[in-house]
């Protein structure tokens, strides 16, 4: 009895954290549409419900409605799988993204490693759904996707050393705590600006959006998707792109915790300034995309490996060595 | 690379330098019209669909001279008249494809007596091809319909005639 009991309060956990991640995604999709119109000089959606709020649920209703189509030559399993795995992917990672002290759902001791992992392996759902398509686009889309992802989880991998230096933690919750003081984008700063280009590559975002760069690849590796599965994989990027807002936020700007430990800001609930950090990050992340032009696949990986990997190395080298000198290195118990 | 150059390239000077702009446009007023709530001003001469004409006592102004049958560079004006009672020449039939129609205006610049005419009405899109074959019934009552705004339109493009 009493395991049904814990199954049953864990999937409620589960349905609690998912829903809103869902509508926020939803709700994030207008929200970039609506900031990359509006530098633009355009209005973006703004019919369906309030200020077009539900512009993406309409979306959603009509991707429901249309046909899947499998093409022909496609290898149908790894076809269906792709944006499945996609999904999933971008969503249990989700499950160790601490909003307030308590309010995490699996509160793991190797919470940052873990979230490395998952997000490392959603390449897999792109590369799968290229392959699997059998097709000229999606194929270029998936080898671009491929070598993009990996190059920037290099440096990404070492920018979160440098952050774990100055924790002596890999726990989510313990990474806040420790910037109860000062948060980390302000000794970390030039690491800050390279997690969020590395992150802008990591999620195919403009301007390093190759694996679907319009103009040249149709739409990478969803070319050959429709329906229900072109939307899964879309949700997944942008379930994928607010987890690396709330990473971002965690390792650089202090997470939960309020900006200042004063009377009427600690008033507000943590989960409050973590989703306002999150949209913060989102709303940069939706004007990068709206006001930069779009990298060259060499330059793309010029910048990975040979400015952002050795930067975060030396950055590496530095922050521990003037840990050590002055020895403020975190006790490890 | 010069110097001041790779200082830029650090502080990524020309990335904050859009960013700036960006959020500054982002406050700016927007150009975009919600359109079929709201429409752009429309120029007098302005080409749209046919109409044809009448006189304020009701008779039709079109006395079958055919000029701008004539003048279609696409054919798309067919017209049959013939000599009514009281000896003027009326149109039995005033035929036009909107679908031959390229909107070029020289029917109406053609038309001694004003009788065709293009409005400002552009939003006349149909499901079928056989509703967008004019006949003189339907450009009369466009001719009607918008009588105000044509009349209007010729007095405020005629010093430029």
């Amino acid at each position: 009895m009493i395991y049904i009991n814990t199954f049953f309060s864990e999937i409620y956990k589960i349905i609690f954290l998912l829903l809103p991640v869902l509508v926020s995604v939803a709700l994030v999709v207008w929200l970039d549409r609506r900031v990359w119109a509006f530098v633009q000089k355009r209005k973006g959606p703004n019919v369906v419900g309030p200020f077009g709020i539900l512009q993406t649920l309409a979306d959603a209703l009509k991707f429901i409605f249309k046909e899947i189509i499998i093409p022909a030559s496609a290898n149908k399993i790894i076809f269906i799988l792709a944006p499945i795995i996609t999904l999933t992917l971008a969503l249990i990672a989700w499950a160790v993204i601490p909003f307030s002290n308590e309010m995490v759902l699996a509160n793991i001791n190797v919470g940052i490693l873990y979230l490395f992992a998952v997000s490392t392996l959603s390449v897999y759902g792109i590369i799968m759904g290229g392959w699997a398509s059998n097709s000229k686009y999606p194929f270029l889309g998936a080898i671009r996707s491929a070598a993009q992802m990996i190059s920037y989880e290099v440096s990404i991998g070492i920018i979160i050393i440098n952050v774990l230096l100055c924790v002596g933690s890999l726990n989510l919750n313990k990474i806040v705590l420790a910037q109860e003081n000062v948060w980390f984008i302000f000794p970390l700063f030039p690491m800050f600006v390279v997690f969020f280009i590395s992150s802008l590559a990591e999620t195919n975002r403009p301007p390093f959006d190759l694996p679907e760069a319009e103009s040249e690849l149709v739409a990478g590796y969803q070319t050959e998707y429709s329906g229900m599965m072109y939307a899964m994989f879309w949700l997944g990027e942008y379930a994928n792109i607010l987890l690396l807002c709330a990473l971002g936020s965690i390792l650089f700007l202090g997470g939960w915790l309020s900006p200042i430990d004063i009377y009427p800001f600690n008033l507000v609930p943590g989960a409050i300034w973590m989703i306002l950090k999150i949209l913060g990050l989102f709303i940069l992340f939706s004007l990068v995309k709206a006001i930069v032009p779009r990298y060259r696949f060499d330059q793309l990986m010029r910048l990975g490996w040979k400015i952002f990997l050795p930067l975060s190395l030396i950055w590496v080298v530095l922050t521990a060595s003037f840990l050590f000198f002055l020895d403020m290195l975190p006790i490890t118990g | 690379m010069k110097i001041s150059r790779i200082i830029k390239t650090i502080f990524m000077a020309d990335f904050v330098a859009g960013l700036t702009l960006a959020i500054k446009i982002i406050f700016k007023k927007k150009k975009t019209i919600n359109y079929p709530f709201e429409k752009g001003k429309i120029s007098p001469r302005f080409r749209g669909e046919h109409a044809l004409r009448r006189y304020p006592n009701g008779e039709e102004r079109c006395i079958a001279c055919k000029l701008c049958e004539a003048v279609c560079p696409a054919q798309a004006i067919t017209i049959e008249s013939e000599i009514k009672d009281d000896g003027s020449r009326k149109t039995t039939r005033y035929d036009i494809d909107m679908l031959k129609c390229i909107y070029c205006g020289l029917c109406e610049e053609s038309c001694p007596v004003d009788a065709i005419v293009q409005g400002p009405n552009f939003e006349f899109a149909t499901e079928t091809r056989e509703e967008l074959y004019y006949n003189k019934q339907k450009l009369l009552e466009n001719g009607d319909r918008w009588e105000t705004v044509l009349a209007e339109n010729i007095k405020a493009d005629s010093p430029f005639r």
